[in-house]
């Protein structure tokens, strides 16, 4: 599966295989909290399975400094 | 995972309320927080002229978005911090927010109205760009609403944020701040204008779902100055707990303005509000900090200006105004 990761700098993985998207966050080391996981536009809950085929991005929700 | 309402396939799942909605359901459960807050400590009425703050990013670009949607009379201030490519994107995207909904957009260029942007200013004062970045936007949205009649002040802070900067009160114990830490401050002062926080409810994550589902294009890179940022390290604390007890964001926040807050409010000590001698906008002294912060600046830079030339620099005593042409008025 490809995985765009923007935290928030863009970066791309290839990754082999499928995995449930909570299995993803914490292979990358992320706090789900603090994630959202994209697939063709739509969230994805932590119980979806994504596919070896597939491209999900993951967003950062979090940021930072005074506003 | 079954979206707790219609039970149909769930986009996001939020732990903290023990549910999981699928698109349209979340985004009317977004609208009803928001509304449940706004509600909850009177933040406006249909008939106020509401100014949102907005830099482009998820929160005050969703706070914008929804205030529109629901009929507000809400027109947005974007201040251009000139900080390189990053001020430029976020200008850009607020500009296309505004033209593609047809809403009305009041832009000042930090650098052009006051003649340096964050980071010049930053190294004039030799302090943090966050410092003199977060006095400078407080102090225009103030100075924007009143001067051109607005009623309340909007922003987008969301209860991360909240939370993180009660953390950072807390551990420093930060009494005055404290007592001062609200969701929705009152105008108590004629020059002093309403300022709430419409989304201070809903998370971080809630709040970029909220954009992301409803296609809003918003700002995703970081600003370069809030790398090793506090704000971020305490976000990051807090999550860590939240991702283990969900809920505990909204339960430290919440009991904070329930129970504590009123305690320390009714104890802090009454200060007197004066006009400012350069600006006229209230403040505690006869200079406001917004003007000293930008005496010294003007300042500094033209001591410095003077050393590249090879100049000798004058010692002496700090004006008491900037030149007017130099007046952050």
């Amino acid at each position: 599966m490809k995985v765009i990761i923007r935290n928030p700098r863009r970066r791309e993985l290839e990754l082999e295989g499928s995995r449930r998207v909570d299995a993803l966050i914490k292979e990358l080391d992320l706090n789900p909290e603090q994630v959202l996981v994209i697939r063709d536009d739509d969230l994805l809950t932590r119980d979806v399975m994504i596919k070896n085929e597939d491209t999900v991005e993951i967003v950062s929700a979090i940021s930072g400094g005074l506003r | 995972m079954r979206c707790s309402k219609c039970k149909g396939r769930a986009s996001i799942e939020l732990r903290r309320h023990h549910a999981a909605y699928c698109k349209p359901d979340y985004l009317e459960f977004f609208d009803q927080q928001v509304e449940r807050a706004i509600h909850k400590q009177r933040m406006f009425q249909p008939n106020d002229r509401i100014l949102v703050g907005v830099s482009g990013g998820k929160d005050s670009l969703s706070l914008w978005d929804y205030l529109l949607r629901m009929g507000y009379d809400a027109t947005a201030l974007h201040i251009h911090l000139g900080i390189g490519e990053y001020s430029n994107h976020s200008h850009t995207t607020t500009v296309k927010f505004a033209q593609e909904r047809g809403a009305p957009l009041i832009t000042v260029d930090l650098a052009e109205q006051y003649g340096m942007g964050v980071p010049e200013l930053s190294q004039a004062i030799r302090r943090v760009p966050c410092s003199g970045c977060g006095l400078s936007k407080r102090y225009i949205l103030n100075k924007e609403a009143y001067d051109r009649e607005f009623t309340v002040v909007a922003m987008g802070h969301n209860l991360d944020d909240e939370a993180a900067t009660l953390m950072g009160n807390v551990l420093h114990w930060e009494m005055g701040a404290l007592a001062r830490q609200s969701p929705a401050l009152p105008a108590n002062r004629e020059k002093l204008i309403r300022r709430v926080k419409p989304l201070y409810t809903v998370t971080e994550r809630e709040v970029a779902a909220n954009a992301i589902l409803r296609g809003i294009e918003y700002v995703q890179e970081e600003c370069p100055n809030s790398v090793g940022a506090r704000s971020i390290m305490y976000k990051n604390a807090l999550d860590q707990i939240e991702a283990q007890s969900p809920g505990t964001k909204h339960a430290f926040f919440s009991i904070f303005l329930d129970r504590i807050r009123p305690v320390m409010e009714g104890a802090q000590e009454d200060f007197e509000l004066r006009d400012c001698d350069i600006c006229g906008q209230a403040t505690t002294g006869s200079v406001c900090a917004f003007c000293r912060m930008w005496q010294q600046a003007h300042r500094k830079a033209g001591e410095n200006s003077q050393r590249a030339q090879g100049t000798r620099t004058v010692q002496g005593p700090v004006p008491d105004a900037l030149p007017t042409e130099d007046r952050p008025v």
